[in-house]
């Protein structure tokens, strides 16, 4: 038993240990602390001439600035100290006035041959940057009774019609229940529901009443619209966050009703959470005719239209469209179909009846706020938030025909289409939200918790390379090597895989640099055991790693399972100490089986030795 | 070269039932009695945490909320004199988190709003559930791998280990009124992770032992099992426990009491590691045969 690796062996050793420290360095260029700067809308041109004027601005306050950037939509200035952040945005915001958007931001320093690698140093979770967590509920039940409510009406009219008599037709529990006659009628209206509302499905239970009919709607229509519904809240949810100006915000679905907005660095939660509240609304209303009116100017989020006069009486407003969606005419041409409830389709009926040929206009209506200047007591810039309602136009189009509950919007380029039927889902009144979790955490404390975190992970590991060192000796060294290994192949994985680290997540690291050298436990008690049963030196370590290798291997998978389960069914924090424990068992098999073996067989594999320092 | 000493460790096996047997009952009934404190991420409600620039009086705070309308807040210093941890009970309110902060601040002291916590009544429930699923889940899927990896004896053994482990943590924390949070479950489930990895380290070492020492008692064999792996059950735990240590120490208020979990649960985890596993072994008559590797030709295909 040689104890040698061969040279491939050695040489994937050294590849994983140089991958490890490359990856994990990124992380040793801490980001600057910058300020970001953009326009209220897309359209705005932020280029050289205003990043002067910002950096002028900084000058006269006499805040140290470096490397101003710009690309056109955006710029950024990295400031040379972090308690400068603050009083630089309020310097920009005064200077620059309402029609921006001022934000703290961090601006990474990894180098470029680094970042080209894809090296990036790891995210910090909330509880360590501070920052503002909310969790949304969307009220689904109401999306579905909303779209209840239009069908009632449409199938009172097809009966009608079709002179099927009911006794009533009412919505209970988002179920359509109808009460008949007699049976002939409501076989009758079962067959014109299935044949003229697909969507709609007439329920048999057993011993259920021959005259009533319940229909429900179907599996696949009620799931649309509740993603429909979910879309709908995360589109507007993303357009507002935007106009809360914050650095990477993360607004995304979780679950089946749920979405998740996290604000990094924002302290205002009474502002964050009125800007998530508020609304936007869609007017449907008629060009008008003479000087009468209001003129409005028509911009989309991608360009801009001439301004137009439309009359001041809305024909319908958000409440009533039910549906948009960007789809395609006959001759494949872009078109927007959209769909009205009763009540809208019938007002749109009328007005458009005697209006054929004139233009129709829909307005997007958003409440805004901007900072507005003004002159303190003492003679001091004072910045107070101002709410506004900006009203654009976002589609003016000629009525070809009456129009009723369906009509489309024709004439567009594709990404138009796309683009309006976003804009007037966003506008139609989605299903309701309600916050169900909230959690701010100070930017102070953030900055405790790591400060805490770090300083638990130096002691912890100190105690642990000591204790190595006097229990196990020259073979602590080995072990200790491959536990701060360990460390750094955990922070490359974290932060290649672009993980989150948390408070929990520290604890796990912490954990993992405990339960680590456990295998190097195994491994070393074994051989001492093998050479107490009397094996050779070269016999005991060989016999040592391999039967070992076993029980590691079985512990680690278990706890591999248990990591996973952890990660499933945990949230936010839970998951970040899943994830951080699953990694660490993962590059702690590494170390301690392969890259310990390694050093092990460098320095006394193979070698005549008298004893072992183990 | 010195012979290993073995211990009788298994000669001890009564009392450590009854040891177990003590704890597991008071566990129980402390549980059933008195039930978890369950923090916020499973009772749902707000709190507030603040800061002061000096020790702040906490009759004083609890004055203010009280004289603003809130009724029955719980006011507690978390971690240090100058941090105080506001905690209202009854309907959750999405903008008490600012009231809160509006009325502390209206006699003129510079109060910082460290963090604020608002869990919905939906997400707290869900979580007890999940949480209690998880569990479930964690110990069948644990149950199957050991008894694929091992044999059936030795599953019932680890598994009763784990449940062991956790109904102790649980208890302990019953007992002390401790606040059981997210991060806690977190901590049980590691609890269950590390107990875990003993049980399978001193199972795996059993098994191999059973192979290979052809004329020996069961009792005999778990007790030379018990005895080899002591120094790495030992010194494992140790390394564990000197990193929990320091997070109990230095980790800072959040996860004072996710260590406080680990700890209770490692040091029980390393006394069932050597007790319960085995002696449940032992008591379903473990022997030599369950653990002989099948012979070739032995497994008859009887799929059609």
């Amino acid at each position: 038993m040689p104890n040698k690796f061969p040279l491939w062996k050695n040489l994937m050793v050294l590849l994983v240990v140089t991958f490890g420290f490359i990856y994990a360095s990124a992380n040793l260029f801490p980001p600057d602390p910058a300020i970001q700067l953009s326009g209220q809308s897309g359209a705005m041109q932020i280029d050289a001439a205003v990043l002067q004027k910002v950096e002028r601005s900084l000058d006269e306050a006499g805040i140290e600035y470096f490397a101003g950037e710009t690309d056109g939509e955006s710029l950024l200035v990295r400031l040379r100290a972090k308690d400068l952040q603050l009083r630089a945005k309020e310097v920009i915001q005064a200077e620059m006035g309402g029609d921006y958007i001022v934000a703290l931001n961090l601006a990474p320093t990894t180098p470029d041959w680094l970042s080209d690698l894809g090296g990036v140093p790891m995210k910090l979770g909330l509880d360590l940057r501070g920052g503002v967590h909310f969790l949304l509920e969307v009220d689904l039940d109401s999306a579905l009774t909303t779209r209840l409510e239009g069908d009632i009406e449409d199938v009172k009219k097809t009966l009608r019609e079709e002179r099927v008599r009911y006794r009533s037709l009412v919505l209970k529990d988002n179920q359509i229940i109808g009460q008949f006659r007699d049976v002939e009628q409501v076989e009758k209206a079962k067959i014109l529901i299935r044949t003229t509302y697909r969507d709609l499905q007439p329920q048999s239970e057993p011993g259920q009443n021959p005259l009533v009919l319940k229909l429900k709607l179907s599996e696949i229509a009620s799931r649309e619209i509740e993603d429909n519904a979910i879309k709908q809240n995360l589109t507007s949810l993303r357009n507002r966050v935007n106009e809360l100006g914050v650095s990477e915000p993360l607004v995304s679905r979780q679950g089946k009703n749920r979405i998740v907005v996290e604000l990094p660095g924002v302290q205002d939660t009474a502002e964050a959470k009125r800007i998530i509240g508020k609304t936007a609304n869609l007017e449907f209303r008629l060009a008008a005719l003479d000087r009468i009116g209001e003129v409005f100017p028509f911009r989309t989020p991608s360009g801009q239209g001439p301004d137009a006069r439309l009359e001041s009486k809305a024909v319908i407003t958000g409440e009533n469209v039910t549906d948009a969606r960007a789809s395609f005419d006959e001759n494949g041409r872009p078109q927007v179909s959209i769909t009205l409830d009763a009540k809208g389709g019938w007002q749109m009926g009328y007005a458009t009846r005697d209006n054929i040929g004139r233009r129709l206009g829909v307005l997007f209506i958003e409440y805004k706020t901007k900072l507005e200047k003004s002159l303190g007591e003492n003679g001091e810039l004072v910045l107070t938030p101002v709410p506004f309602v900006e009203k654009n136009i976002i589609s003016l189009a000629t009525v070809q025909a009456q129009l009723g509950k369906q009509f489309r919007i024709t004439g567009l380029e594709q990404r138009e289409s796309s683009e309006l039927a976003l804009l007037l889902r966003a506008g139609a009144l989605a299903a309701p939200m309600y916050i169900v979790e909230e959690r701010t955490i100070g930017p102070s404390l953030g900055a405790d918790n790591i400060a805490l975190g770090v300083k638990s992970v130096t002691v912890g590991m100190a105690m642990v390379l000591l204790f190595m060192l006097v229990i196990y000796r020259g073979f602590g060294v080995f072990a200790n090597i491959a536990l701060a290994m360990n460390l750094v192949l955990l922070i490359a994985f974290m932060s290649l895989m672009g993980a989150t680290l948390t408070l929990p997540g520290i604890a796990g690291i912490v954990l993992t640099v405990g339960m680590a050298v456990d295998a190097n436990v195994l491994i070393f008690s074994r051989i001492r055991e093998e050479l107490a049963s009397g094996a050779s030196i070269q016999g005991a370590i060989s016999a040592g790693y391999d039967r070992a290798f076993v029980s590691i291997l079985d512990a680690n998978v278990t706890t591999l399972i248990v990591a996973l389960i952890l990660f499933l069914i945990g949230s936010g924090p839970v998951q970040g100490f899943a994830v951080t424990l699953s990694i660490g068992i993962l590059t702690s098999m590494f170390t301690a089986i392969l890259l310990t073996r390694s050093l092990v067989n460098l320095t006394v594999g193979g070698r005549k030795i008298e004893k072992l320092w183990i | 070269m010195t012979e290993l000493k073995v211990y009788n460790f298994m000669g001890l096996r009564k009392i450590a039932v009854v040891f177990s047997a003590v704890l597991l009952f008071a566990s129980v009934v402390s549980l059933s009695i008195n039930g978890l404190v369950l923090g916020l991420d499973f009772s749902g409600g707000t709190q507030v945490e603040v800061g002061y620039e000096k020790p702040a009086d906490l009759v004083v705070v609890r004055q203010q909320l009280e004289s603003a309308g809130f009724e029955n807040p719980v006011v507690v210093h978390y971690g240090s004199e100058t941090d105080v941890l506001i905690r209202l009970q009854g309907k959750p309110d999405q903008s008490v988190s600012e009231k809160v902060y509006a009325v502390l601040q209206s006699n003129g002291e510079a109060v910082e709003l460290r963090r604020v916590d608002f869990v919905g009544p939906q997400i707290g429930d869900e979580l007890r559930e999940d949480g209690g699923l998880g569990m479930l889940a964690a110990l069948a899927v644990v149950m199957l791998y050991v008894a694929v990896r091992f044999q059936f004896k030795f599953s019932v053994g680890a598994v009763l280990a784990l449940v062991h482990d956790v109904i102790i943590t649980l208890g302990v924390f019953s007992l002390a009124r401790l606040e059981f949070d997210l991060t806690v479950l977190a901590a049980v489930l590691a609890v269950v992770g590390y107990s875990l990895n003993d049980t399978i380290v001193v199972s795996d070492r059993i098994r191999e032992n059973f192979r290979k020492i052809r004329k020996a008692t069961p009792v005999e064999v778990v007790n030379e099992s018990l005895s080899q792996t002591l120094w790495r059950t030992i010194n494992t735990s140790l390394t564990t426990m000197l990193v929990l240590l320091a997070l109990f120490f230095i980790g800072g208020e959040l996860i004072h009491n996710f260590a406080i979990a680990l700890m209770i649960g490692v040091g029980i985890g390393t006394y069932s590691s050597i007790y319960v596993a085995a002696t449940v072994m032992l008591a379903m008559n473990v022997d030599r045969e369950d653990l002989l590797e099948p012979v070739e030709g032995e497994l008859v295909d009887d799929l059609p």
